[in-house]
């Protein structure tokens, strides 16, 4: 995990809250490193976490992992860790009886119905079970990412069904937390990804989308990191809860500050 | 789905409020939740029943803030937990949606009563539109004339809807439903609302009204925030002109004009200057035109312009 994000998010692992949902969300830039911040820091703060990962392979996030301070496969040996890897398994499904189900059910069908399956996948990976053995801090799922539901033919409002029943037992019930990344296509003609990364800000309660500079590629600023706070759990607190900062990404470390007129030396 | 007599904000209480409906609009940016809580607890302290047909939030979070006596008016009708039946054992309503926004109609039969949907963005997005508009027409009873309904029978309907997640038509249809409409937005940490009224028979009207939401849910209006964060305008800031201290010179004086008004332009063919450029008088340097030819040239003594009538 970044040690600065969690200055900036004012949290720590062992501090961590619960039961909430948190957007991630990327526009112009690549916001992957947060996924790799939010699958690191609840693994070190012993939550329980269900990694629906379809983008890159296990390996890739194990390496990353590592870097961060983690290490996805002692994780997932010693149980904390259950992980879907999407590239591997979507071609599993292929091969395999039709009656048994399987999590990635909908790419079997003509026409993409419902994610329940899915769903059906990360409540069977962190429901509670009472077993004797000291329990995890709290169930977490995490998803990279779902754009690429929307892109395997999936429709927004079946993926905001998807999303609303984990909040539901997660979050909710098990007062645990969902993370997700969403892409921000910026393209005005794109209205289910519109739809999508919309309905999902309305369930969020923190908000963070990281964005390209609206002047382009800069070698020392990669992009701007918005910050927003929503659902307050009480109405008066300042609506404009949201910061703004400039970050570069290191090897290990992420540079965070604040936006200025200035010209620019890190 | 307008509050039509029941004055949503701004509240100037008036009696033997008909029925209708309202539908309040919000953003990610300005989120309406708390002002349908703010409404549902004005309902509930009025002595009316609510019934919330919740499918976003749990019961506890909307119940959140709200005290005893609320609470107690308060019927949540839980579509948050188990809304498509995924769950096993079911926790569903029975029905599924459409039925159990139906069965609202049956539960309101005595006394006044307050619907409140959280959200008709979800019921859009999981029932045909067309289904839902009528729905909601006979929740709010908009049938039947304001004289035929008993005090005891009358529905307020609010709906609370996510104005990005919807097309032009889905929102057009609703808000023709809407006896009044309340879009939230606002700026510098302020939230406000625009109130458009539709009453029978008058002209619509708007409204823009500023208001803030205390910690216990109750509505607060205010007056517009002054606009503090402009600059103030530059009224003491003596003018500079610009042309002072200039490298190069903007102004001519009266006999340069002159001198630029009588020059005549090299294109600018007058019949002095024709004649000059045909014959040149004495004094004028004549050039000439040494021409070696090559081997190849073939030499037409000929005047090639001899035709031209010069």
């Amino acid at each position: 995990m970044f040690p600065e994000l969690n200055n900036l998010l004012n949290t720590t692992p062992e501090g961590a809250e619960q039961g909430k949902l948190t957007l991630l969300c990327d526009a112009k830039t690549d916001g992957s490193f947060l996924v790799h911040h939010f699958l690191s820091f609840y693994l070190k703060a012993n939550c329980k976490v269900c990694f629906v990962a379809l983008v890159q392979s296990f390996s890739h996030y194990n390496m990353v992992g590592q870097k961060l301070g983690v290490s996805l496969t002692t994780a997932r040996e010693r149980g904390q860790l259950v992980v879907l890897e999407g590239l591997k398994s979507a071609v599993d499904i292929f091969f395999r009886p039709q009656e048994e189900p399987h999590p990635l059910q909908f790419l079997r069908e003509a026409n993409a119905g419902d994610l329940q399956p899915l769903y059906a996948f990360v409540r069977d990976a962190l429901e509670p079970v009472d077993c004797g053995e000291a329990a995890w801090r709290c169930p977490v799922l995490l998803v990279d990412d779902l754009s690429v539901l929307l892109s395997l033919g999936v429709g927004p409002v079946a993926v905001l069904d998807f999303v609303h029943y984990c909040r539901a037992t997660v979050c909710r019930e098990w007062k645990g937390n969902v993370v997700a990344l969403v892409h921000d296509s910026g393209d005005a003609e794109d209205e289910e990804s519109d739809v999508l990364l919309n309905g999902l800000s309305h369930q969020s309660h923190l908000i963070l989308r990281a964005e390209g500079l609206a002047t382009g590629f800069c070698k020392d600023v990669h992009g701007q990191l918005r910050i927003l706070w929503r659902r307050p759990l009480q109405p008066t607190t300042p609506r404009d809860r949201s910061l703004t900062y400039q970050y570069k990404i290191q090897d290990k470390s992420i540079f965070c500050c604040e936006p200025s007129s200035e010209p620019y030396s890190l | 789905r307008a509050v039509s007599g029941r004055s949503p904000p701004p509240p100037a209480p008036t009696q033997g409020s008909p029925c209708g409906s309202a539908s309040s609009k919000d953003s990610v940016e300005w989120e309406g939740r708390s002002l349908l809580k703010a409404l549902v607890k004005k309902s509930a302290l009025c002595g009316e029943q609510v019934h919330v047909l919740g499918c976003e939030v749990s019961e506890e979070e909307f119940r959140e803030g709200f005290d005893s006596s609320i609470n107690n008016r308060l019927v949540y009708h839980d579509l948050f937990r188990d809304p498509l039946s995924w769950s096993k054992p079911g926790k569903a309503l029975p029905g599924g949606p459409l039925e159990a926004l139906r069965a609202l109609d049956k539960r309101t039969g005595s006394g006044p009563a307050t619907i409140a949907l959280d959200s008709l963005s979800w019921l859009l997005h999981h029932l045909p539109c067309p289904i839902l508009c009528q729905t909601l027409h006979a929740l709010s009873r908009q049938d039947s004339c304001p004289g035929d309904t008993l005090p005891g029978e009358q529905v307020r309907v609010l709906g609370l809807l996510h104005e990005e997640l919807h097309g032009p038509g889905p929102l057009g249809a609703l808000s023709s439903l809407a006896q009044t409409e309340v879009t939230l937005s606002g700026t510098m940490g302020q939230a406000s609302a625009h109130i458009l009224y539709r009453r029978p028979r008058q002209r619509p009207t708007l409204q823009t009204q500023w208001f803030s939401i205390l910690p216990d849910f109750s509505l607060e209006l205010q007056v517009e925030p002054l606009l503090e964060s402009q600059p103030p305008s530059d009224l003491h800031t003596p003018s500079v002109d610009p042309t002072t201290h200039l490298t190069f010179n903007l102004h001519l004086s009266k006999k340069e004009r002159e001198a630029k008004d009588s020059l005549t332009l090299p294109f600018q063919f007058s019949s002095e200057k024709q004649q000059a450029l045909l014959r040149p008088g004495l004094g004028q340097a004549t050039s000439h035109i040494f021409y070696e030819p090559d081997a190849y040239d073939d030499l037409d003594q000929e005047d090639p312009d001899d035709d031209l009538d010069v």
